[in-house]
């Protein structure tokens, strides 16, 4: 699972690109954004965050109409590994499972898609059998067999050509990488991933040579989607993938714009989770934050594809003028700091707790961008978003409590029994690249100054973290004690947010993302479990329960469960956010009022 | 031979009688009228450059007292008051952003500092950067540019093509990589301390062919004087003639450039702390402020308003002064 940092990577560059993008732009604002009958028609604010905006409303037909600052990484299912690419897929991708399309908690729950149910576990699971359902179709109307996605799950092998996208599947199946993937493959039909087996077209059978209870959830990803072997254009086929799903590619300028039609060879009896409410969806794509915000704000599109948020201007006329067409819903992202043990004295774990009871929490989340935009004060290190996160419920330093503000007293206290009792002194690596993170680093530099911490700050490239905070020699020779950060899960599982940054197998020599340098038996332990259990209140409990050994561990400062604050025009109907993708909205069921 | 003052640019035309006396007399005559007393004499009728100095004067009072003004208002720069922040939008809740009896230039977006006393805190890393980096540059420029100008030669050719090396050398660029991988403490400073030191140095360092150029051209030309031949016939040594003889006359050119080269430096300071090389949090500095009120020129845009006033006086201020020096010091000069 080592790809999951580039996934906190990309995900951090995509934000970051539309922050300089909106720092670039000195468009004029205000004014101009009172398109009269908006009000009329909008939901309300926060009416579609977890629960589904004006359902019955929704009308077939009529064109949807997205707008990014950022195109995808790439449209080729295997390939991408942007969020907002995952959630869009959708339209023009199957699965064997995919996400249910319900919202909130119950979005991030796996449902059959081409398979006909979830599989027959068997073997102490290590072997799961599907069987694909009837009337399955290609855009040419041609039946997807077990073959074709056997295929396209074949492709994440080939990483040397299809670079970018996970490869939990990858690492799952065939662990010590035997096989070399498809392009390379010497047998003839291209089908010699021994890990998967396709007794006949409809039926397909995976080998894992271990077991993992989180194996369906990487199969619901869009990498898991089938490719039939004519169709592909190798690292050509993101320009135009084959369609499987309601949607099919008419036109695509990179950097510029999308268009999807209606796959007429789709049969809606055949999908059980796609209602492919729109005839028509456009993707434009800006490079201006501000003037897309500005567009969408009048109304002129209907959802920012790209889900980061509005930038800082829109935010303010939106909040002001439009409130009822915006939702705040929180991403699977927390923003923290963590203390490497490797450099003194954040070994001792009281200097650790000082650093968390001299902090003002209050402060690092003003300076996160404030409840809305910033999101909830963090308690604890496991997004309230995924299964058995507890939200601000778990606050075992009282940090949304008590100790908002900081409590000297207490941190004094650490300190003492850390043997410094006048304090110390520190070095606080950030990124220099956005604003929030370098003011977070001044408001924890300025309360540990109160409890007698000098903290100077260092601010790097974010681009060259991995060099810098992820490599553990580097931190110790620089002294890095505190690294502020922030990550999001790939997966909505315990698994697929916390195993590189807590597990000691995890620990990298570049690349690294257990930054703490967390060795605990006890963590390493309850994950294995993880992986052997498959029953999902069991999972939960684990999850939780790993929750708790860090925070106990005092490894960790949360700044905050981070929350976005997007818009959608007063056309949508059938709108909701998921826990699938991190609190985006659901694109796929998305519908218009009004089909004009 | 202690008063040889002909400023070389003195002999054609004087405007008024009573330069005309200092430039065709002889030494005797204007016995006590030194070029510093005559200069001063003008200076004090150009109510534009006296303007300019006073502001000078006044600021570096604040830098220097800055400890006791913010005291004075009782405000901290480095204090936090988010209890002035929106925290809806990270912006002062008050108008023009949060001027208040006990915030005189209101308060920052998202951590409420106090403008005022970080202005004040910020006149400090200015003028001493502007200032200490001067420094270093007129002791290089001059002592290179007379040596280039009085020897000629090699010793020209060799100082003349540095000169014309640095002039073209992209000094921002080099300033950003070398603050970037400087260590954080070296010659026992740490931090802040580390980062002034090499901006000074780094600043002075490119600013000297500036002044070396005008000391070189000016040397050559005095150098076949007929003051100095006369010193040289007499037997004068080289170090007699280069500081005795040349260097009084090069004072001139020298605290004219030197005033000119101080606002340019200030600009170079903001210019790196703008682009986050300058001085490391929470040290104020003006370019820092302007560079993070960027985020907020829509919503609060006094915050980006005051740190570019601070700026724009202190080098509009250094620059009146410094023509008025010029036009003291050269009445050749249109006034």
């Amino acid at each position: 699972m080592t790809t999951q940092r580039t996934s906190g990577r990309r995900k951090q560059a995509l934000a970051a690109a539309a922050v300089v993008a909106g720092l670039l732009t000195t468009a004029a604002c205000g004014g101009g954004n009172d398109s009269g009958d908006s009000k009329s028609g909008a939901a309300g604010f926060n009416a579609a965050n977890n629960k589904v905006a004006q359902a019955d409303q929704v009308k077939k037909g009529g064109t949807l109409k997205f707008v990014t600052t950022q195109d995808a990484d790439s449209w080729d299912t295997t390939r991408g590994y942007y969020g907002f690419m995952w959630d869009f897929a959708r339209y023009y991708s199957r699965q064997l499972l995919t996400y249910k399309t319900e919202p909130g908690a119950e979005g991030a729950k796996v449902t059959p898609d081409l398979a006909t149910d979830m599989g027959k576990v068997s073997d102490g699971g290590k072997t799961y059998t599907f069987t694909l359902r009837d009337g399955i179709t290609w855009e040419d109307g041609k039946p997807i067999t077990s073959k074709d996605v056997k295929y396209g799950i074949e492709r994440v092998w080939a990483q040397d050509v299809l670079s970018g996208g996970p490869i939990y599947l990858q690492q799952m199946l065939d662990p010590k990488g035997t096989y070399k993937g498809p392009y390379k493959d010497k047998a003839a039909d291209h089908l010699g991933l021994k890990a998967i087996d396709t007794p006949d077209d409809k039926t397909i059978v995976f080998h894992l040579p271990t077991p993992n209870s989180d194996f369906l959830q990487v199969l619901a990803m869009v990498s898991g989607s089938p490719v039939r072997q004519d169709k592909d254009t190798k690292s050509k086929y993101g320009l135009h993938p084959f369609s499987s799903g309601p949607y099919k590619f008419q036109s695509y300028s990179p950097g510029k714009n999308l268009v999807l039609v209606r796959n007429t060879s789709w049969k809606a009896s055949s999908d059980p989770v796609r209602k492919a409410y729109p005839d028509k969806i456009t993707l434009d794509i800006s490079t201006n934050q501000v003037d897309s915000d500005q567009r969408l704000i009048n109304g002129d599109y209907d959802v920012d594809a790209s889900q980061t948020g509005l930038g800082p201007q829109g935010r303010q006329i939106a909040l002001k003028q439009h409130k009822a067409n915006l939702d705040n819903p929180v991403s699977g992202f927390i923003r923290y700091a963590v203390f490497p043990q490797s450099v003194k004295p954040f070994d001792n774990i009281h200097c650790r707790k000082a650093v968390i009871y001299a902090a003002d929490h209050v402060s690092l989340q003003t300076a996160r961008g404030g409840p809305i935009a910033g999101g909830d004060i963090g308690t604890n290190m496991l997004p309230p978003s995924v299964a058995g996160g507890e939200g601000q419920k778990y606050d075992p330093y009282q940090i949304a409590g008590a100790n908002k503000n900081g409590n000297a007293d207490l941190a004094k206290q650490e300190l003492k029994a850390c043997g410094q009792p006048n304090g110390f002194s520190t070095t606080i690596a950030v990124r220099n690249n956005k604003s929030q993170e370098v003011a977070t680093a001044q408001s924890l530099q300025a309360a540990l100054k109160k409890v007698g911490i000098n903290a100077d700050i260092y601010q790097y490239d974010g681009s060259q973290s991995p060099g810098i905070i992820g490599s553990p020699s580097n931190v110790a020779k620089k002294k890095l004690g505190i690294i502020i950060m922030g990550w999001g899960p790939d997966f909505p599982t315990v698994q697929g947010y916390g195993i590189p940054l807590w597990s000691s197998k995890y620990i990298l020599q570049s690349g690294n993302n257990n930054y703490a340098l967390i060795k605990d038996k006890t963590i390493d332990g309850l994950f294995d479990q993880y992986t052997q259990t498959l029953d999902e209140a069991k999972k939960a409990q684990i999850s939780t329960e790993i929750n708790h050994k860090v925070m106990e561990g005092a490894y960790y400062l949360p700044f905050t469960f981070e929350k976005f604050l997007n818009i959608r025009s007063s056309r949508l109907a059938n709108v909701y956010t998921t826990d699938a993708y991190s609190g985006y909205y659901d694109f796929v069921n998305l519908g218009l009022k009004s089909t004009k | 031979m202690t008063a040889p003052l002909h400023e070389p640019t003195a002999e054609a035309a004087p405007s008024a009688a009573d330069e005309a006396a200092v430039a065709t007399a002889g030494v005797k005559a204007v016995q006590g009228r030194s070029l510093g007393r005559i200069a001063w004499g003008r200076l004090k009728r150009d109510k534009l450059a006296l303007t300019g100095g006073v502001v000078v004067l006044v600021l570096i009072v604040i830098a220097l007292l800055a400890p006791v003004i913010t005291n004075l208002v009782g405000q901290d720069p480095n204090d936090y008051h988010e209890n002035l922040i929106d925290p809806l939008f990270g912006t002062p809740t008050g108008s023009l952003g949060g001027i208040s009896g006990d915030h005189l230039l209101g308060v920052e977006p998202v951590n409420g500092r106090d403008i005022f006393a970080r202005i004040v805190y910020g006149a400090q890393i200015s003028l001493l950067v502007g200032f200490l980096s001067a420094v270093v540059a007129v002791i290089l420029g001059t002592v290179l540019g007379i040596l280039a100008g009085f020897f000629g030669g090699w010793v020209d050719s060799v100082i003349s093509r540095v000169m014309d090396g640095l002039l073209a050398f992209p000094q921002l660029l080099f300033i950003i990589a070398l603050v970037s991988v400087m260590p954080n403490s070296m010659l026992g400073l740490t931090g802040t301390g580390v980062r002034v030191f090499v901006m000074i140095l780094v600043i002075g360092f490119f600013g000297w062919p500036y002044i070396g150029r005008v000391v070189r051209g000016q040397t050559l030309s005095l150098r076949e004087r007929e003051y100095v031949e006369a010193a040289r016939s007499l037997g004068a040594g080289r170090f007699y003639i280069l500081f005795k003889e040349l260097l009084p006359n090069l004072v001139a050119p020298i605290i004219v450039y030197t005033t000119m080269m101080i606002p340019t430096n200030i600009l170079t300071e903001a210019a790196l702390s703008f682009l986050g090389v300058g001085v490391k949090p929470p040290t104020a500095s003006w370019g820092q402020m302007l560079s993070s009120a960027i985020d907020y020129y829509d919503s609060d845009p006094m915050y980006m308003v005051v740190p570019g006033v601070a700026i724009f006086i202190t080098v509009l201020a250094f620059n009146l002064f410094g023509d008025g020096v010029r036009d003291a010091l050269d009445p050749k000069g249109s006034r």
